[in-house]
C-alpha cells in the first residue's frame, strides 16, 4: 500500500503541472492585471506605469512569465497579496482554521442526517416517509444556497434570534476564554447547518439505492436463514457494504473542506477561504487566487487517492499493490 | 413416531400487478426424522419456492403463504412472526443455497460469519464461538483452517465457499436441513464431494434433509423419499427405489427416459416436448402436464387429478389411475 502511495502522489506531478498551466492561462485572460496594487496610487505618469510594469515583470513573454511564477512556485514561494500586502501564503493559512471548522461542523451535520435518512429510506422504500425524505433532498438540491442562507438568516438571526448571522466569532473576545470558544461555536452553526443540511441530498439517495439493492442479495437471504434480526441485517450486513460506494463522496468532500462554501461564507460574511477566493477574484488579486486555486486542485487529486486507499481498507476485495 | 416436518395443502403466491399467481399449489409431503427427501422438477415447478416457503423467507412484499399449514414437530409456524421464525431459522432449520459465489457476504471473514448463527442462538463468549467455528471448518474438510478462518469469501472457489455454507447451515445442529440446489452451481467433482459431506454429516447429526434438485442422479445417491413436482403440484412421491424402477406418472417415466444411460446405446436422448405452462397461464381445472403428456386422455382437461396412494408408499396424482380421479372418488 506504501508503494501505491507514492506511486500515486508521483503521478500527481505531471498532472498538477498541468492544471498550473489552466490556472495560469486563466488567469491572464482576466481583464486587467494586478500590477494596480503594486504602484504608487498617485503617481499615475504613464512613464511610471512603464517603468514599473517593466520592473515587476508584466512585460516579459507569458512563457517568461509562467516559468517565473511556477519556479517560485514549487520553491514555497505563492506571490504576495496585493490587496494585503502580505505573502499569499499567510493570508490563505489565517483563514483555513475558520474554514476547516465550518467545513468539519457542517460535513458532521451531513453525515448525520444523510445516514439516518438514508438508512430509514432504504428499508422502507417507497412509503410515506421515503417520499418524503426524497422531496426534502430533491428541495435541498434545488435550492440554491444563497436562498437558504438569507431565509435561515432571516428566520434564526432576525427573527428568533438564536444564531448571530455575520462573522466567525464575537468581536472583544479574548482567544483562549471559554467565551471565546463558545462565540465561535455559536458562529458557526448556521452556517454549518445550511451547509450541512443541503448537501444530503446526493449522500442519502445513494445509500438508500444502494440499500434497496443489497437488500436483495443472496447473502442477504442467508443472514435470515441464519436467524439473524431484521435490523442487525439492515445495520451490520447491509450497511458495510452500502458505505462502499460513499467513499467516493468523501474523496471529494475532502477538497471541499478547504475551500469551504464560496456563496454561504459570503453571505454569512464568515471569514474562510471561500470568502476569500472570492475577494481575490474581483480585486484581482492574483497571487492569492492562484495559490488557492492550486490548494484545490491539489486536495481533490489528494482526495481521490484517500478515497481510492479507503476502498482498499473497507473493500477486502480490492487490494492495492 | 413424530413427524419432522409436515406440509398440509401448502399454497404460496406471487403478486403480479395486484394479482396473486400460485408458484406452489396446494402441496402436501412430510419428512420424518433422520431421512432425506429429494424434491425434484425442472426450473419454474415452485421447489424452491417451496422450501423458501417453510423457511418464510419469501421476497418480501412479492412472495406469500396464502394457504395451508406448515408443521415443524408437531408445531404449526406458517403464522409465526419474523420474531420467532428467527427463533426457530439456523437453530432448528438450516438451509443452503443455490450459489455459493454470492450466498456469503463479501465484507467480512469466513470466521465472523459463522461465529454470528453460534451468537444468534447461544450464549457464549466470541471465543468461544470461534473455537466452534473451526471446529465446524474441520468437520466440513476445509483445510489450512487457522488461515481460511480469517480470509474472506472471494479467496475461496466455490467448493469450498460450498462447504462454508455446509458448516454455517450445521452450526446450531439443525434436526431439519434444506438444501436448495446444493450443488448445481458446482463442477462435477467438487459436486460428489459436497453430496459426500452431506452424507456423512447427516448421519452423524441424524438430521433430516429436504433436497432440492433437478438432477436425478443426486437423488438416486442420496435421498430416501422421493418428490417429484411439476408445475407447483406434487405429481408423485415415493420411496426411491420405486421411484427408478418402477415410475408410474407420465412425467416421471419421461424424466427417467431423459437420462443418459450407459448400458443402453442411444444415438439422441429422449427429451421431454413442450415447455411448462407459464405462472399467468396456468390451466384452472385439469392436469397441468396435459399439454405434454403422451397419454392424455380427454377427460385430463376437466379433471383435476389429485395425489393418491396407487400402491403401498406410492402416490400419484394421474387419472391413469381410478384412485386420482377425484370425481370419481367422491361417488
Amino acid at each position: 500500500m506504501l508503494q501505491y502511495t507514492i506511486r500515486r502522489l508521483l503521478s500527481m506531478i505531471p498532472l498538477l503541472l498541468l492544471i498550473s498551466l489552466v490556472v495560469f492561462s486563466l488567469a491572464k485572460m482576466m481583464p486587467g492585471d494586478a500590477f494596480g496594487g503594486e504602484i504608487d496610487p498617485s503617481n499615475t505618469n504613464p512613464q511610471y506605469i512603464e517603468e514599473m510594469r517593466e520592473k515587476l515583470g508584466y512585460n516579459d513573454p507569458i512563457i517568461v512569465q509562467y516559468g517565473r511564477w511556477i519556479s517560485n512556485f514549487v520553491q514555497g514561494d505563492f506571490g504576495k497579496s496585493t490587496v494585503y500586502k502580505k505573502p499569499a501564503v499567510e493570508v490563505i493559512a489565517q483563514r483555513i482554521p475558520n474554514t476547516l471548522f465550518l467545513a468539519v461542523v457542517s460535513l458532521i451535520f451531513t453525515y448525520v442526517f444523510a445516514f439516518i435518512m438514508g438508512m430509514y429510506a432504504g428499508r422502507k422504500p417507497y412509503t410515506l416517509g421515503d417520499n418524503l425524505i426524497a422531496t426534502y433532498n430533491y428541495l435541498a438540491l434545488a435550492i440554491p444556497s444563497f436562498v437558504a442562507g438569507i431565509v435561515a438568516i432571516y428566520i434564526f438571526s432576525f427573527q428568533l434570534g438564536w444564531f448571530p448571522f455575520s462573522g466567525s466569532v464575537g468581536i472583544g473576545l479574548e482567544e483562549g476564554t471559554f467565551e471565546y470558544y463558545v462565540s465561535k461555536v455559536r458562529h458557526v452553526l448556521l452556517p454549518a447547518l445550511v451547509l450541512g443540511l443541503m448537501g444530503t441530498a446526493s449522500y442519502t439517495q445513494f445509500l438508500r439505492n444502494d440499500i434497496i439493492e443489497n437488500g436483495r442479495k443472496d447473502f442477504v437471504r442467508t443472514a435470515r436463514a441464519k436467524g439473524t434480526s431484521e435490523s442487525k441485517i439492515y445495520n451490520k450486513h447491509i450497511l458495510r457494504n452500502s458505505i462502499i460506494p460513499l467513499i467516493t463522496f468523501l474523496g471529494f468532500d475532502i477538497a471541499t473542506l478547504i475551500s469551504g462554501a464560496v456563496i454561504t461564507e459570503t453571505i454569512f460574511t464568515f471569514p474562510g477561504i471561500g470568502s476569500l477566493f472570492l475577494e481575490s477574484v474581483s480585486r484581482r488579486d492574483y497571487a492569492v487566487m492562484m495559490s488557492i486555486t492550486m490548494l484545490l486542485s491539489f486536495l481533490t487529486l489528494f482526495g481521490n487517492l484517500v478515497a481510492d486507499l479507503l476502498y482498499g481498507i473497507v473493500d477486502p476485495r480490492i487490494r492495492l499493490d | 413416531m413424530d413427524l419432522m416436518l409436515e406440509v398440509k395443502n401448502l399454497k404460496t403466491g406471487f403478486d403480479i400487478d395486484g394479482q396473486i399467481y400460485h408458484a406452489v399449489d396446494d402441496v402436501s409431503f412430510s419428512v420424518e426424522p433422520g431421512k432425506i427427501v429429494g424434491i425434484v422438477g425442472e426450473s419454474g415447478c415452485g421447489k424452491s419456492v417451496m422450501s423458501l416457503s417453510v423457511m418464510q423467507l419469501l421476497p418480501k412484499g412479492i412472495g406469500q403463504i396464502t394457504g395451508g399449514e406448515i408443521k415443524f414437530q408437531g408445531k404449526n409456524i406458517e403464522n409465526y412472526t419474523n420474531n420467532q421464525m428467527n427463533q426457530i431459522r439456523g437453530k432448528d432449520i438450516s438451509m443452503i443455497f443455490q450459489e455459493p459465489m454470492t450466498s456469503l457476504n463479501p465484507v467480512f471473514t469466513i470466521g465472523s460469519q459463522i461465529e454470528e448463527i453460534i451468537l444468534n442462538h447461544n450464549k457464549i463468549s466470541k471465543a468461544e464461538a470461534r473455537e466452534r467455528a473451526i471446529n465446524l471448518l474441520r468437520q466440513v474438510g476445509i483445510p489450512r483452517v487457522e488461515t481460511i478462518i480469517d480470509e474472506y469469501p472471494h479467496q475461496l472457489s466455490g467448493g469450498m465457499r460450498q462447504r462454508i455454507m455446509i458448516a454455517i447451515a450445521i452450526a446450531c445442529q439443525p434436526q431439519l436441513l434444506i438444501a436448495d440446489e446444493p450443488t448445481t452451481a458446482l463442477d462435477v467433482t467438487v459436486q460428489a464431494q459436497i453430496l459426500e459431506l452431506l452424507k456423512k454429516i447427516q448421519e452423524q447429526n441424524n438430521m433430516s434433509i429436504i433436497l432440492i434438485t433437478h438432477d436425478l442422479g443426486v437423488v438416486a445417491e442420496l435421498c430416501d423419499e422421493v418428490i417429484i413436482m411439476y408445475a407447483g403440484k406434487i405429481v408423485e412421491r415415493t420411496n426411491v427405489d420405486k421411484l427408478f424402477y418402477d415410475p408410474q406418472h407420465p412425467y416421471t417415466k419421461l424424466l427417467m427416459a431423459s437420462i443418459p444411460r450407459l448400458d443402453i446405446e442411444v444415438d439422441t436422448l429422449e427429451t421431454i416436448q413442450g415447455i411448462v405452462p407459464s405462472l399467468k397461464n396456468m390451466p384452472k381445472v385439469g392436469c397441468r402436464f396435459m399439454d405434454r403428456c403422451p397419454s392424455a386422455m380427454p377427460q385430463c382437461k376437466t379433471i383435476t387429478p389429485k395425489l393418491a396412494e396407487i400402491t403401498d408408499n406410492h402416490e400419484v396424482a394421474c387419472l391413469l389411475f381410478e384412485a386420482s380421479n377425484s370425481e370419481k372418488g367422491v361417488s
